[in-house]
C-alpha cells in the first residue's frame, strides 16, 4: 500500500533533529510498547514480522506523523491484539479513560473487520531454499512494476516502474506481500537492485548517487537496453 | 516532527496514556510478565549497544583476512566472534558495504525502520523519523552535511535502502593516527553514526598510542 509509511523521496519534512547522547527509551511507556512487542508474540497476535510491520502502515496516518516510532508500535500492537481476539478497543479505551486519556483523542489503531488469517512461520528464519532458479542474473538490466499493491509490499512508491541493475543475488526468501496477510510464505528470489539518482528524480539529483534496493523477484521485469 | 510536546514533566502524551492502558490489560491476562518492562530497558537501554559492530570494524582494520571474510559474507564474520541475531536481532544476512577514497556508503529503511540490532543496538530517533527516511534516498548528500558530513562531488555516494531482511552495515575508513593501536583503542573511536554511514571515524584526540 502506498500509505503514509512509505516516505522515501517526499518532501517537506525539514531538517534533521539529532539529539546528542539520546537514551534508548525517552519515557517508560516506550519500554513497555517494546515488552508488548514479544509479549503479541507469545499471545499469537502478531503471526509474523511482516504481519506486524503491515499493522503499523495501517494506522492512522496522522498518528503515524504525529505520535513517534513506540507510538506507531503501539498503534500496530493494538490493531494485532484487537484482530486476534485478545483484547476489545472498547476495552483499551475505557481502561485509558480512567487514567484521564481524553474522550475524543485520536486512536492509532485500526482492526480490520473480519482480520486476515493469522499464521506464523513455517520453519525458523525467512530464507527459504527455492526449487527454482533465479530469474535475473548479476548485471541484468530490470525495470520494477508499476502496480501499487493495496496490501503490504516492499516495493517503496518511488522505486516502482524504474530502471535498475541488479548488483545481488540473495537466494529465496519469504515474499512479504502474501506472508503479512495469511496468504503464505510463497517465497520468491531477492536481489539488490541498483538505481541512479537520476532515473528516480529527474536531471536535477544531486550527482554521483546510487539508491540500492532488496527487491523480490514479483516486482521485477527483464528490461532491454538500447543497444 | 518536534518532540518537545512529549516531555514526563508535561501532561502525558496520547500514546503514553494508550501504552498504559494495553499494558494493564495485558497484565489483567496474564498476557504479560509485571517484571518485562524492566527487564526490556536493562536489555536494550544498557547492554545491547553499538560495541559489537565497532568490535566488527575494529577487527576487519586489524586483520585483513578477517575483513575479506567479511566483505565476503557479514553473518559469518560477525558469528566469527560470536555475534548472531536471535529473535528480532535480524542478522539472517548482513551485508557490510566499505567506505573508500572512491565511495561513501549510507544506510537507511525508507519504509519502516530496519536497522541491524544485533550490532548497533536499537537505532537513534532520528534515523526512524520521518525527515531522514524521506531525505536520504533523494539528497543523501544535502543530508550528510547537516550531519557536518561534506562528500566531495566526485565521490560516488551509494544508499542502501533496507527494503527486505538483509541488513546493512557499513564499514568506515581506519582514520590516520592509528598505527599500532590495539583492537580496543580502535573500537573505542567508531560511533554507531560511522557505521550507518552518516559520520566518519575521527582521528584519535589527545594522547597518542
Amino acid at each position: 500500500m502506498q500509505g503514509i509509511h512509505d516516505l522515501g523521496g517526499r518532501h517537506g519534512f525539514g531538517v534533521l533533529e539529532v539529539e546528542k547522547d539520546e537514551p534508548a527509551f525517552h519515557h517508560r511507556w516506550e519500554a513497555a510498547v517494546f515488552a508488548m512487542m514479544f509479549a503479541a508474540g507469545r499471545a499469537g497476535a502478531t503471526g509474523n514480522s511482516d504481519r506486524f510491520r503491515h499493522a503499523i502502515e495501517r494506522i492512522d496516518p496522522a498518528a503515524y506523523l504525529e505520535d513517534s516510532y513506540y507510538g506507531r508500535w503501539l498503534g500496530g500492537l493494538e490493531t494485532l491484539f484487537v484482530e486476534a481476539g485478545l483484547v476489545t478497543r472498547e476495552a483499551i479505551d475505557a481502561k485509558a479513560e480512567r487514567l484521564g486519556a481524553p474522550l475524543d483523542g485520536r486512536v492509532a489503531s485500526r482492526p480490520q473487520v473480519p482480520p486476515d488469517p493469522i499464521v506464523g512461520y513455517g520453519a525458523p528464519g525467512c530464507r527459504r531454499t527455492l526449487p527454482v532458479p533465479p530469474r535475473f542474473a548479476l548485471g541484468d538490466a530490470v525495470q520494477t512494476t508499476l502496480v501499487a499493491s493495496p496490501g503490504h509490499t516492499r516495493l517503496p512508491a518511488y522505486a516502482r516502474g524504474r530502471p535498475g541493475r541488479i548488483t545481488a543475488q540473495h537466494g529465496g526468501w519469504v515474499f512479504p506481500d502474501t506472508h503479512a496477510h495469511g496468504a503464505g510464505e510463497q517465497p520468491a528470489h531477492l536481489y539488490t537492485v541498483a538505481f541512479e539518482g537520476q532515473d528516480l528524480w529527474g536531471p536535477g539529483s544531486e550527482p554521483g548517487v546510487v539508491v540500492h534496493l532488496d527487491l523480490f523477484e514479483p516486482y521485477l521485469l527483464p528490461r532491454k537496453e538500447a543497444p | 516532527m518536534s518532540h518537545d510536546h512529549d516531555h514526563d514533566h508535561e501532561t502525558p502524551s496520547g500514546p503514553a496514556l494508550r501504552a498504559e492502558a494495553l499494558e494493564a490489560l495485558l497484565l489483567e491476562k496474564g498476557l504479560l510478565d509485571p517484571a518485562e518492562v524492566d527487564t526490556v530497558i536493562a536489555n536494550y537501554g544498557e547492554r545491547v549497544g553499538p560495541l559489537n559492530g565497532a568490535r566488527v570494524v575494529a577487527r576487519a582494520w586489524t586483520d585483513e583476512a578477517y575483513r575479506q571474510r567479511l566483505l565476503a559474507d557479514g553473518t559469518a564474520a560477525a558469528a566469527e566472534l560470536g555475534i548472531v541475531g536471535g529473535p528480532g536481532g535480524q542478522m539472517e544476512r548482513l551485508v557490510v558495504v566499505e567506505n573508500g577514497p572512491a565511495v561513501h556508503n549510507v544506510v537507511v529503511c525508507t519504509l519502516c525502520s530496519c536497522y541491524p540490532w544485533a550490532l548497533l543496538g536499537l537505532p537513534p530517533r532520528w534515523y526512524k523519523d520521518p525527515a531522514y527516511r524521506s531525505r536520504v534516498v533523494r539528497e543523501p548528500r544535502a543530508v550528510l552535511r547537516e550531519f557536518g558530513l561534506e562528500v566531495p562531488a566526485e565521490k560516488a555516494l551509494k544508499v542502501w535502502d533496507s527494503s527486505a531482511e538483509v541488513r546493512y552495515l557499513v564499514l568506515p575508513e581506519r582514520p590516520e593516527g592509528t598505527q599500532g593501536f590495539s583492537e580496543e583503542q580502535l573500537m573505542a573511536l567508531v560511533p554507531r553514526e560511522a557505521m550507518i554511514g552518516v559520520a566518519l571515524v575521527s582521528e584519535p584526540q589527545g594522547e597518542a598510542a
